[in-house]
This record gives structure tokens, C-alpha cells and sequence, in this order.
């Protein structure tokens, strides 16, 4: 476990290093996140090394965000002026992006899945090559 | 007792005691509205002010909680690791969902703000909504917006599509689980990942990366629209 906390925070570190660098543009947890991704990936960090602590974190979440959530408490007024405007832009907004970015990725699937179904062995050979060569 | 109350152990007690308790009130009633964090939110917001806790204190007390925030980011790269296959061969579709979905959520701010009469500043604090605060707030100030608008926007966005996101992506009839996956990280950021995660593993790495993906998107598209539409 305490070897799993310290890689996780190392990377963490890492990432906001870097993300100090190039003016904070992606945030440092973000490119930690990539990083991590990569090293294991790549085999540098064995995974069950990090695995019981990066799913403890990953499965409690939700925990993590409660601090910043009572913030509202205080924020709040801030948000009085144009409260209107801002709730509708937000909740509208947010279903358009959820709704669109979701369909869109649902219709390539199902496009793909088409693809996959024409029986042709050669298809699915250079399917699999394209898998292979993207890394992500 | 003052100092009792406002030491770091009590309000870490209480933070963790009524998410705790927030968590069996949800499992037990599967009342999506009674998401735990919003009820640990609500609840613990009413706490403070019984006990006459103010926020300073809270926020002091409760950093460490608020810090593994960063911590857990960084350990979705664990998750995407392990759900590298479904990754695998949909590069492409991912980026191109994700570039459509900021564009979408920009245009719509644009256009629903305007139906409002809302001025530049308003509209530039606002397009970054979905995007994870860090991100939010650099898109904010080099767009000239608000930032701490932004920032308490950004958290009630999350709380929001964390909360009725699976509802609509069903009603939506969205039932793959990269697209659901994909959606709620892209509209709710690191909240919608957390409930992305109560969806399942592939869910919760997917819209990990999602969170990336749709910042650094959102942070290209912002700037270039705002010429667009300015000039």
C-alpha cells in the first residue's frame, strides 16, 4: 500500500510540475493521470504495485469532492445577480453536451459493430492492425 | 468546546460520518436524488451552521479529504490502464465525440446566454462549465470572465449531470458503456466520473479520460470561437 501512495503522489508531483511549466494550461492531476497511464502501459511501474490504492481512490470519488461542495455555502452569492441566466445556460448546456457527446460516440460504435459483422477476414486483420498501432 | 468543534479530527469526523450515513440512506432507498454527495453536502452545510462552524474552519479541517481529490485523479491512469481494451481502436471516435460535444456546449451557451441579453463577461464565465475546474479557470481568465463564478458554476454543473446524467442518457437511449462513460465525464467533469464509477469500471475509466480530453478540447475551441463570434 505505502508503495502504491507514494507512485500515485510521485506522479502527482510530476504532473503539477509539468503543469507548472507550461503555464498551468492542463492541470497537474490531469497530465499525472496520462503519465501514470503511460508507465504502466509501457511495464516502467509493475500495476500491482499501484492497484489497492488507486482503487480505493477511484472507488470513493464522490467522497473527495464533499469539502469543495460545501464551498456553495459561501459561493453562493456570487451566483445571486444572474442566477436565472446561469441556471438555465448550465442545465440546458450540460444535456447538450451530454447528449451529444454520447449519441455521437453511440452512432460510431454502432458503425463500427456493421462494419465488424460484413464477414470479411481482411477487414478484420487490418482492424486489428489499426488496434495495435494506437496506443490509446 | 469551540475548540473541540473546530479541530481537524471532529470535522473530519463529521465529514466522513455523514457521507457515511448519506451512503446508506442512498443504497438503501435508490432515490437518485439522494445522491450522497449532495445529501453529505446539504447536510453537513446545515451541521456548520448549528454548531457555528464558519467555512475558513471547515475548509482548514477538511483539506485532507479535499486533497485526495488530486491523488484520485491521477489513479484513473490505474483504471484506464486496466481497461485498455476498450480503448483500443476508438481513438479516433472518442477525440471526435468529445471535440463535438465542447463545440456543442460552447455554441449553446452562446446562444441560450444571448436569449437572456447576458453580456460578454457573463458568456466567457460561463462556457468552461463542464470542464474540470483547474482547466475552467484558466479558460476563465484568459477569456476575461469571472473565475469564481466559474468555479461555483463548475461544481453545480458536476452535481447536476452527475445526478440526472444516466437518467438522460437513457431516456436518450444512449446504452453503450463507452458513450455513457464518455458523456458524463465530458458534461460533469471529475462528479460525473465519481458517478460514472457507481456505474462500473469501464464507465469510470472512460469518463477519466473524458475529463482530459474535454478540457484540453474546451480550452482550444473557447478562444477560437470567441474571435469568431466577436469580430
Amino acid at each position: 500500500m505505502v508503495v502504491g501512495i507514494f507512485v500515485v503522489l510521485l506522479f502527482y508531483a510530476i504532473g503539477e510540475g509539468v503543469s507548472l511549466a507550461i503555464n498551468g494550461v492542463i492541470p497537474g492531476s490531469v497530465i499525472g493521470m496520462l503519465l501514470l497511464f503511460v508507465a504502466l502501459q509501457l511495464r516502467v511501474i509493475p500495476s500491482g504495485s499501484v492497484k489497492g490504492f488507486a482503487s480505493f481512490l477511484t472507488n470513493n470519488m464522490a467522497l473527495f469532492f464533499v469539502p469543495a461542495g460545501v464551498g456553495l455555502m459561501v459561493a453562493y452569492r456570487v451566483l445571486l445577480q444572474n442566477w436565472v441566466a446561469i441556471t438555465v445556460v448550465s442545465v440546458v448546456s450540460t444535456v447538450i453536451v451530454m447528449a451529444v457527446v454520447g449519441h455521437t460516440h453511440q452512432q460510431f460504435e454502432k458503425k463500427q459493430q456493421q462494419n465488424n459483422q460484413l464477414p470479411n477476414e481482411s477487414e478484420e486483420d487490418s482492424s486489428a492492425l489499426a488496434d495495435s498501432s494506437n496506443p490509446l | 468546546m469551540q475548540t473541540i468543534l473546530s479541530s481537524d479530527i471532529f470535522i473530519l469526523s463529521i465529514v466522513l460520518g455523514v457521507y457515511l450515513l448519506a451512503n446508506l440512506l442512498y443504497k438503501t432507498t435508490k432515490i437518485a436524488l439522494l445522491h450522497p454527495l449532495l445529501t453529505s453536502i446539504i447536510t453537513i452545510i446545515v451541521l456548520l451552521k448549528i454548531l457555528g462552524i464558519d467555512y475558513p474552519t471547515f475548509k482548514q479541517g477538511s483539506h485532507f479529504i479535499d486533497f485526495l481529490l488530486g491523488p484520485s485523479v491521477v489513479a484513473l491512469g490505474f483504471l484506464l490502464h486496466e481497461q485498455i481494451e476498450h480503448i483500443k481502436g476508438r481513438t479516433v471516435s472518442i477525440l471526435v465525440s468529445i471535440l463535438v460535444g465542447s463545440l456543442a456546449g460552447i455554441l449553446s451557451v452562446i446562444g441560450i446566454a444571448l436569449l437572456f441579453g447576458a453580456d460578454k463577461v457573463l458568456i466567457a464565465t460561463l462556457q468552461p462549465k463542464s470542464v474540470t475546474t483547474p482547466i475552467a479557470i484558466a479558460i476563465v481568465e484568459r477569456t476575461g470572465g469571472v473565475p469564481a463564478i466559474t468555479a461555483v458554476v463548475v461544481i453545480a454543473v458536476g452535481i447536476f449531470g452527475g445526478i440526472v446524467g444516466p437518467f438522460i442518457l437513457d431516456k436518450l437511449g444512449v446504452k453503450s458503456r463507452i458513450a455513457r462513460g464518455l458523456a458524463l465525464g465530458a458534461s460533469a467533469h471529475g462528479i460525473g466520473t465519481a458517478r460514472a464509477m457507481e456505474l462500473g469500471v469501464v464507465e469510470g475509466a472512460i469518463s477519466g479520460l473524458a475529463i482530459g480530453i474535454m478540457g484540453l478540447a474546451t480550452a482550444f475551441l473557447v478562444p477560437l470561437v470567441m474571435a469568431l463570434f466577436s469580430v
